[in-house]
């Protein structure tokens, strides 16, 4: 168990990072039934706002507006990328989220040359903790704690205010809640406000914990925080965070296979399971939609938002 | 709107075409390619590269062939760091018309264009690419720096004699050229059972399971001679789990950018280079200078004027090329590439003078540690291998 | 009318061919015209790739996001089936080749220059049916899936291909996450003359090797098995009433488009001259994608223009955005490195929104150009 430790340790702070995305991820498709592949990238964004604004200002200004700009920029998307394609068909829809995407990646590429920035250090949550004799970064052990906060938090709202309501509503069809007078657009802004805003605080606990930024760093934890929404059920919110923590266990778990069975003297030479920590992912979703396309928590049992 | 945006778009198209008609040079001015990564990982390690040879250009910006003087031109080609954008950045230069080539950090990229300069019949010299492969079977390479071989047989030693390490614990970023040469001699010369070695993907920025496996494993070092972006993570991640054994590179780390991760941290870093500072204090002086008085020139090297050994060593190239384009009385690329393998040239690295295939005669390199104080690189020997 | 049509049909891409192999011919590699044959060689291959795509998600309404997996299947095996015998041991510089078979070495000890491109073509075809191999094993899982569910576990399995072929483990076959080199290529594509004269096909073989597997394409497009596929975009299950067998057409629409993949992954590695693992990356795809739709979803013609479009502008005309001036306009600070990429996103995105069916729709040149020639003829007539 004590050589298990660090690997679930930074197993479980990475699947936290995931469901934070994760959550944007399953919340617009619950909606839009849109793989909004711009997300990941929102989440890139977010950590680069943060590297300029720490720069000229304290962090206590920088974070927040970090987290405000991200949400205008998660709103901004939803307005000019995909409102003018409602009618359209799917695939038109998520071709221009990958152009969105790719968008992004340039503009962050000219920007900032390409190069790797560093993500500012901030206290408290960067400091160094021994816990059972392993040694960690508290924001580790916060990230978990914190996403499921905020996750009740969210079934909270969705299960009990007005606006909650009108996601379920509208998730559950979208032309009847129309003619029921619900305003379509203003519910679909404010689950992309919801998604981004967690993404913004997702990509704080990120960068913190693994501090580097180049354009594509958003793209893998957005295609892997997509899985964990599959996995989890797409439209379920606790579905999304369970199959996030899921995964972030395994990869890390998967990444320190060889060391652990080489050490247990399971195995004499080490076989190389760390190249597949990436394509474990993949494997697991095609297995999951193969024959259970619905997830862990399928459409019935939970809240489809 | 549409019809406007339509016209716009196309009558873009048909200026940009006609643009890329108009980009003769003149006559009295010769072309140097600098084929660099300006972006993607190794995008810092080549930029500081480059400030070498823009600082070479500056204190240089002439050449004398065969009694007319020649204004140098730098022309600029970013391979991206990626294997498959390198050709095409390589064609770029080749249709530009240079003479002859510098670059590229990194191995990868020098292999895949390679064939590019083969067939134009341009030659290129190889600054700080150091895995073999980049020289054997292409007759236009040609390079000024030691090789993987040497360098990994000399920090196995290192860790072997000096640091008194029984186990290495191994890290290459997967496709990377430059790491896994320099991991597979490194394990060659340090005995394959001792060694455990791991590669990561490619997009990888959680690296705390890999320490986590070299403290298991009870490694006594860690050997992980990787893209400086990589490195800076490791290096944060080996100071927050408590490492508790040294990390050891190669000529990469040589950068301010460890210097500023490893500051102020409880990891012991060291590294094998090209360039020892405090050589040749002419050289060092005016660089800083150029440095700190070029505000541009201050972002591509990390914000400070530490000298990074990629910059001495593209300075050199870029005067062992001039000293080779003298000596071939021409600017025709296929003169200087008979002339480039007698040509030899005493630079702040060194001397430099190429084997028949192409390499450079290198059989010493400066082992540097890291002072976690001050934040500066401390010598600590002179290493040879026979 | 039809004989005419198929004739302009077959001379257009004779004299093409034609025109390419005198560019071969007078272009020099330091020439600064030089970049026309680079976006030539790297043209066809985005070409046939963009082609295989929208035969998939334009004509059979399939939205597969796993074009770059295919490739690399298809470049990994040509590379293995060509590298001379005297390079291999170079090329796996730490593993022990396992196969040690070149296709046109072999061949060309047999037959001489003919076997010599036989090998080529064979080499070509494996990497096609390999990748079609790999596509009809995940097919049968996976074709079953919605649209974008689809899209999701395709575009996962070329990241699972990508990890395989990257495994430390299978070095002796893929030479782990190192590089392929020395196979034949686009420069050693050339006859030396007795005088010393070079004929090179440089960029002769990718265009050609384009033209065949487009033309196979539009034939099949044009045929019964076309028109199902079309059914099948258009309506699964009136298709399906109609007596067409779903699950055999998706795979086989599938299959077909993944052995042209595996074909430009083959002439990737031939234009590249290097084939890694490593450069596969889901980007491609999406790369690939963005061609498509700049052309037309559903138009062969559209997806080569798109994919020829898409490559001069980004490897040519463009390339003046990163390096300080763009026509005449000298501002370092706003054009340096990247900005290239800036611009040609946001062309795409305004594309995308603004003219969803791109340059030519669903129609195809051939009809294109007919409509202009009616048009100017009725104008002819009525001006009488």
């Amino acid at each position: 168990m004590k050589i298990l430790l660090p690997y679930i340790l930074s197993g479980v702070s990475v699947g936290g990072q995931y469901a934070l995305i994760a959550i944007g991820y399953t919340m617009v498709y619950g909606i839009l039934r849109l793989i909004n592949f711009a997300h990941g990238d929102v989440f890139m964004v977010a950590g680069l706002v943060m590297v300029y604004l720490a720069a000229s200002t304290p962090l206590y200004i920088a974070i927040p507006a970090t987290i405000l700009i991200t949400v205008a920029l998660g709103f901004t998307i939803e307005r000019v990328a995909y409102k003018p394609l409602r009618t359209a068909p799917r695939m038109s829809v998520m071709i221009s989220a990958i152009g969105v995407s790719y968008l992004i990646q340039n503009l962050t590429l000219y920007i900032t040359g390409g190069l790797n920035k560093n993500y500012p250090e901030i206290p408290w949550i960067s400091d160094k903790i021994t816990i059972f004799g392993t040694t960690t970064t508290r924001v580790t052990l916060i990230t978990p704690f914190l996403t499921v906060a905020l996750c009740l938090i969210l079934v909270w709202i969705i299960n009990h205010t007005k606006i909650g309501m009108a996601m379920r509503a509208v998730s559950k069809d979208f032309e009847t809640s129309q003619l029921m007078g619900i305003r379509i657009n203003s519910v679909i802004s404010a689950t992309f406000v919801i998604g981004s805003f967690l993404a913004a605080v997702g990509s704080v606990l990120f960068f913190t914990n693994y501090p580097g930024i180049v354009p594509t760093s958003g793209s893998m934890p957005g295609l892997k925080a997509f899985v964990a929404a599959v996995f989890g059920g797409i439209g379920s919110i606790p579905g999304a965070v369970i199959g996030a923590f899921i995964i972030g266990i395994c990869e890390s778990l998967i990444k320190g296979l060889d060391t652990i069975l080489v050490t247990q003297g399971v195995m004499a030479s080490p076989f190389g399971f760390a190249t597949f920590s990436d394509a474990f992912t993949f494997v697991l979703l095609i297995v999951i939609l193969v024959f259970k396309p619905t997830g862990l928590f399928g459409e019935k049992q939970t809240d489809k938002v | 709107m549409k019809k406007i945006l339509a016209v716009l778009l196309a009558a873009l198209c048909v200026v940009s075409m006609a643009a890329c008609g108009s980009s003769a040079g003149s006559a009295d001015t010769i072309k140097i390619g600098v084929f660099e990564p300006q972006s993607g990982d190794n995008g810092a390690g080549g930029k500081q590269e480059i400030l070498g040879m823009q600082y070479a250009n500056k204190e240089t910006p002439t050449v004398e062939v065969g009694g007319k003087t020649y204004k140098v031109e730098l022309v600029y080609a970013d391979n991206a760091s990626s294997n498959d954008k390198a050709p095409s950045a390589a064609q770029n230069l080749v249709s530009a018309g240079v003479s002859v080539v510098l670059g590229s950090y990194g191995s990868g990229v020098s292999i895949a264009a390679g064939d590019t300069f083969n067939s134009a019949g341009v030659p290129a010299i190889g600054v700080t690419c150091t895995n073999p492969q980049v020289t054997s079977g292409c007759d236009a390479y040609f390079r000024i720096c030691f090789l993987d071989p040497f360098q990994g047989t000399v920090l196995a030693n290192y860790a072997k004699n000096d640091l008194k390490a029984t186990k290495a614990y191994c890290l290459a970023k997967q496709g990377d050229d430059y790491s896994g040469g320099l991991v597979n001699y490194f394990i060659e010369a340090f005995g394959a059972e001792n060694c455990v070695s791991e590669t990561f993907p490619d997009g990888t920025s959680d690296f705390s399971t890999y320490i986590t496996n070299a403290q298991t494993q009870g490694c006594d070092v860690f050997f992980s001679p990787v893209s400086t972006e990589a490195a800076a993570q490791i290096i944060a991640k080996a100071d927050a789990q408590a490492l508790g054994m040294p990390i050891l590179a190669g000529d990469t780390w040589d950068s301010n950018v460890i210097l500023d991760a490893a500051k102020g941290t409880g990891v012991e870093v060291a590294v094998t280079t090209f360039y020892n500072e405090g050589a040749n204090p002419k050289f060092d002086d005016g660089i800083k200078a150029w440095i700190n008085s070029d505000s541009t020139a201050k972002a591509n090297n990390g914000g400070n004027d530490e000298i990074a050994a990629v910059s001495a060593m593209g300075y050199d190239a870029y005067y062992f090329a001039l000293e080779a384009i003298k000596k071939a009385g021409s600017t025709k690329p296929a003169d200087v590439m008979k002339a480039l393998p007698s040509n030899t040239y005493d630079g702040v690295t060194g001397h430099i003078e190429l084997d028949a295939i192409g390499d450079a005669v290198r059989n010493s390199a400066f082992i540097k540690k890291c002072n976690n104080e001050t934040g500066k690189f401390e010598f600590v020997t002179e290493a040879k291998v026979q | 009318m039809k004989t005419k049509k198929n004739l302009t049909s077959l001379i257009l891409p004779v004299a093409f061919l034609i025109l390419v192999f005198l560019l071969d011919q007078l272009i020099k590699p330091t020439d600064s015209m030089s970049m026309l044959l680079t976006v030539l060689q790297k043209g066809s291959v985005y070409a046939l790739a963009a082609v295989s795509m929208n035969l998939l998600n334009g004509f059979t309404g399939l939205f597969s996001l796993g074009h770059a997996g295919f490739m690399l299947i298809g470049a990994y095996t040509y590379a293995i089936f060509t590298i001379p015998s005297q390079a291999r041991d170079s090329v796996y510089q730490y593993f022990d080749a396992l196969i040690r078979v070149s296709f046109p070495e072999v061949l060309s000890g047999a037959l001489g220059g003919f076997g010599y491109v036989l090998g080529i073509a064979l080499a070509v075809i494996l990497a096609g049916a390999i990748a079609a191999v790999f596509a009809w094993l995940i097919g049968l899982p996976v074709l079953k899936l919605k649209s974008d569910y689809l899209a999701i576990a395709t575009l996962g399995f070329a990241e699972i291909v990508r990890a395989i072929f990257q495994w430390q483990k299978l070095g002796p076959v893929t030479n782990g996450s190192n590089l392929l080199k020395s196979f034949e290529r686009t420069s050693t594509f050339r006859i030396t003359l007795g005088n010393g004269t070079v004929i090179s096909f440089a960029t002769f073989v990718p265009v050609l090797i384009a033209v065949i597997c487009i033309s196979l394409i539009v034939r099949l497009v044009n045929s019964t098995y076309g028109r199902a596929f079309k059914a099948v975009r258009d309506d699964e299950i009136a298709a399906e009433a109609m007596g067409i067998n779903l699950a055999r057409t998706k795979q086989l629409s599938f299959c077909t488009s993944c052995f042209f993949a595996g074909v430009a992954g083959a002439m990737m590695a031939m234009v590249l001259s290097i084939a890694q693992a490593s450069n596969f990356k889901v980007a491609m795809t999406y790369e690939i994608l963005l061609m498509v739709v700049l052309g037309g979803i559903g138009s062969i013609s559209g997806s080569i223009i798109g994919a020829m479009l898409f490559i001069s502008a980004s490897e040519w005309w463009l390339r003046g955005l990163d390096s300080g001036s763009f026509l005449g306009i000298n501002a370092p600070g706003i054009f340096r490195n990247g900005f290239r990429l800036v611009v040609f996103s946001l062309i795409i995105m305004v594309v995308v929104l603004f003219f969803r069916k791109g340059i030519m729709g669903d129609r195809e040149l051939p009809e294109v150009i007919q409509g202009w020639r009616q048009k100017r003829q009725s104008r002819k007539r009525r001006a009488e």
